[in-house]
């Protein structure tokens, strides 16, 4: 098998491709220097000068706003010019294949790609193909990973919780098409997070889950019970019908997050998801805009997780 | 033309033959002894010299395909890996649904005269799982057995009708056991390896159902079924109980599956993306003790060039299949050394057992047997490369590996049809 194609010679962090296969310590030290992004995005002038002069190219071949905006966002804070390109909607469709677009744009002089793609492994692809001075991060692929989700998602529970030595914490949902919950699990394991349990119907868990190191409830009370975090999922509408679920309402019913629910986790729990949400499907209103919700914060905390990332393949200083 | 291959390693699995001696032919065909002196002499000392391989599956791509591999290139292909004989699967373009189509394949195949090619037809028309073809046509053009290759034949009843027609004049079916609707969107084996990729995975079961459906429809329609590409080690189990219950069955396993698993997909290794899927290192093992204890009955190159751009793609998005015929003695021999086994044992997996399912005379040395003979240096290492692989396909997950077994010659109908130094 290829070395992990994430780190250089050294060691260090060259593209983020994926949680899994990164060492502790630099999982570690993204979240060090996400803490001292933090600070910036809180000042009035919100730019530092870490990546003038280079170029970011946003490279969605799947659509998004979100994702997309918040890396946006983060490169323009760090001074970056960034080029915005979906291409689900241009040179894809007239046949143009994804190396040669990644050719193309390179001899543009890009930096850091920052790349969203509906098939597993596109970013690794990508990440092989490019110069030495080029950086590739995931911004999603398939059902892979969505890494600066994962680390986000372990900044929020870091801010809140500090140890994850003692932590349990729960995932809810459609695990089976997560990208955001495959990361997060990587995540917390490597971090040695002792408790991790994923909650959902034998449908939307995928074959052998278990070997991802956690712990599998089909009842959501019993696997609630005693948890610090709880993060629901995403249930897109197209896995409602056919054969995954039979309606939304029975999802809700046994799967969505209700007050009634989520006290039977600990007092203190705090209540995360990836957005967009689906109120009612997923998760009742009540509960996402409740005491326990870290959603909003999450969002704010994600520019600086992607500033940290993208400061850390491609700064020079 | 009289050849002489003198003081080889003589290896006749056929008849257990393994011992250092001449093998002598003359008029195409291997002889006792020759009358005369030969016009040819082949130093084989050091060499072993067995039959030329017979592979029951390789794709020439031709017709429909030639951007893929053309027919010279992977003519060439075969006889450099030393395979004399080789059924081609019906996946053409357009398929090898029509009589004429068939003919000209062969015409074109004979006219560059190096390894034998035996088309395998369509069981369906454009294989298409819903009418049939007409297969004593086929049959009288030169179709050697009747198949869907890759495509799925979902409609049962049409399955059902299609082997008691060729089970009526006798043709025997070749089919790979895939239940459709299973396996609809799956790119790997759905396990741990697929889980932690996010691949959509394709489940065992859905080779043991489709496999258990075959097996009963061969009880109910007598038709002899040969199963291409066993992947799972429930198929291997239920194969050696059909076989322990009389049926007509046999099957057998491509070259990749009894070395690769799921686990060597590493990062999305575009040329891991196989049909069907390598399964777990279970499954793997089960292939190689199947194999080696009979119930698999022999191994296959399963050979698909795919052009460079079609492998460049996203797992998913990539195309399946391997270049495989340059590489099946290797990987056989490699087979075979793992599980210690005599090397007449070992070839006869790609000689002699594949062989009798084709109904064909070569596979073996006897005398009065065509004179297709590969002779090898077993020892000689071979480093895979995209330069060294004449298959215009040169997409294989062992790129770079070194593999022992280099062929020396081949030839087919006592003519060498190939050389290397």
């Amino acid at each position: 098998m290829q070395s992990n194609p994430q780190l250089n010679a050294n060691g260090e962090l060259r593209h983020l491709l994926s949680i899994e296969g990164l060492p502790r310590e630099v999982l570690l030290g993204i979240l060090d220097t996400a803490a001292s992004f933090v600070g910036v995005t809180e000042r009035e002038v919100k730019k530092v000068p870490i990546l003038r002069g280079k170029s970011v190219f946003n490279l969605f071949f799947e659509p998004s706003t979100r994702t997309r905006t918040t890396f946006e966002i983060a490169a323009k804070r760090l001074s970056a010019d960034v080029i915005n390109l979906n291409i689900a909607a241009s040179s894809q469709t007239k046949g143009e294949s994804l190396l040669d677009t990644v050719a193309n744009l390179s001899a543009m002089q890009a930096d850091v790609f920052v790349v969203r793609h509906a098939s597993s492994g596109a970013p690794f692809l990508i990440a092989q193909h490019v110069k030495a001075h080029e950086h590739v991060i995931n911004a999603g692929d398939g059902r892979h990973a969505h890494p600066t989700q994962g680390l986000l998602d372990l900044y929020t529970i870091r801010h809140y919780k500090r140890d994850f030595s003692r932590l349990t914490v729960a995932v809810v949902g459609d695990v089976l098409h997560s990208r955001v919950a495959r990361s997060l699990i990587h995540g917390l394991t490597t971090l040695s997070t002792p408790e991790v349990r994923v909650i959902g119907p034998k449908t939307l868990l995928p074959t052998g889950v278990e070997s991802l190191g956690v712990r599998v409830f089909h009842d959501m009370r019993e696997g609630l019970r005693g948890a610090d975090v709880v993060v629901m999922l995403r249930l897109q509408s197209e896995r409602m019908r056919g054969a995954l679920l039979p309606s939304a309402q029975e999802f809700f019913k046994h799967y969505g997050l209700t007050a009634e629910k989520l006290a039977l986790a600990r007092p203190d729990a705090i209540v995360m998801h990836p957005g967009p949400m689906n109120r009612g499907v997923e998760i009742d209103s009540s509960v996402a805009d409740g005491p326990h919700s870290v959603i909003l914060p999450q969002v704010t905390f994600g520019i600086a997780v992607r500033m940290a990332v993208m400061s850390m393949v491609a700064g020079t200083s | 033309m009289k050849i002489l291959i003198r003081n080889g390693r003589v290896v006749d699995p056929a008849s257990g033959r393994d011992a250092v001696g001449d093998v002598a032919i003359a008029d195409g065909r291997i002889c006792e002894s020759l009358a005369g002196e030969p016009e040819r002499v082949i130093d084989a000392r050091g060499l072993v010299v067995a039959p030329g391989l017979i592979d029951l599956s390789a794709r020439l791509r031709e017709p429909g395909f030639e951007y893929k591999a053309t027919l010279e290139s992977e003519m060439d292909a075969a006889v450099a890996g030393g395979v004399t004989s080789l059924a081609c699967p019906p996946d053409t373009d357009p398929p090898l649904d029509e009589p004429g189509l068939v003919d000209m394949l062969r015409r074109r195949a004979k006219a560059l005269s190096r390894a034998r090619v035996y088309p395998v037809g369509a069981l369906t028309v454009q294989l298409a799982g819903e009418r049939l073809t007409e297969m004593a046509e086929l049959a009288e053009a030169g179709c050697v057995a009747f198949s869907q290759a890759n495509a799925p034949l979902s409609d049962t009843q049409v399955l059902w009708r299609a082997l008691q027609y060729a089970a009526t004049f006798g043709f025997p079916v070749w089919l790979r056991a895939e239940d459709y609707c299973l396996a609809r969107g799956g790119v790997a084996h759905d396990g741990e390896v697929a889980t932690r990729l996010g691949l959509p995975g394709i489940p065992a079961f859905a080779e043991t159902i489709a496999l258990g459906a075959l097996l009963e429809l061969v009880r109910a329609s007598g038709a002899r079924l040969h199963v291409c590409r066993l992947s799972s080690a429930g198929a291997v189990q239920l194969m050696r109980a059909a076989k322990a219950e009389g049926l007509p069955v046999s099957c057998d396993v491509g070259a990749h599956y009894v070395h690769l698993s799921d686990m060597d997909l590493g990062y999305f290794d575009s040329h891991c993306r196989l049909t069907p899927p390598l399964r777990s290192q279970r499954d793997r093992e089960a292939l190689s003790a199947g194999l080696a204890d009979g119930t698999i009955d022999c191994m296959c190159s399963d050979h698909t060039p795919v052009d460079e751009d079609q492998k460049q793609l996203p797992f998913s998005e990539a195309e399946p299949g391997a270049t495989g015929l340059e590489l099946l003695l290797p990987l056989a021999l490699k087979w075979g050394a793992l599980r210690n086994l005599p090397l007449a044992k070992t070839m006869a997996r790609i000689t002699s057992d594949p062989a009798r399912i084709l109904g064909v005379q070569s596979g073996r040395l006897a005398p009065g047997a065509p004179a297709d003979v590969v002779v090898f240096d077993p020892q000689a290492s071979v480093r895979i490369g995209a330069g060294m692989l004449r298959s215009q396909g040169k997409n294989t997950p062992f790129l770079g590996y070194e593999l022992e077994g280099r062929v020396r010659y081949t030839l087919v109908a006592g003519k060498p049809v190939y050389e290397s130094a």
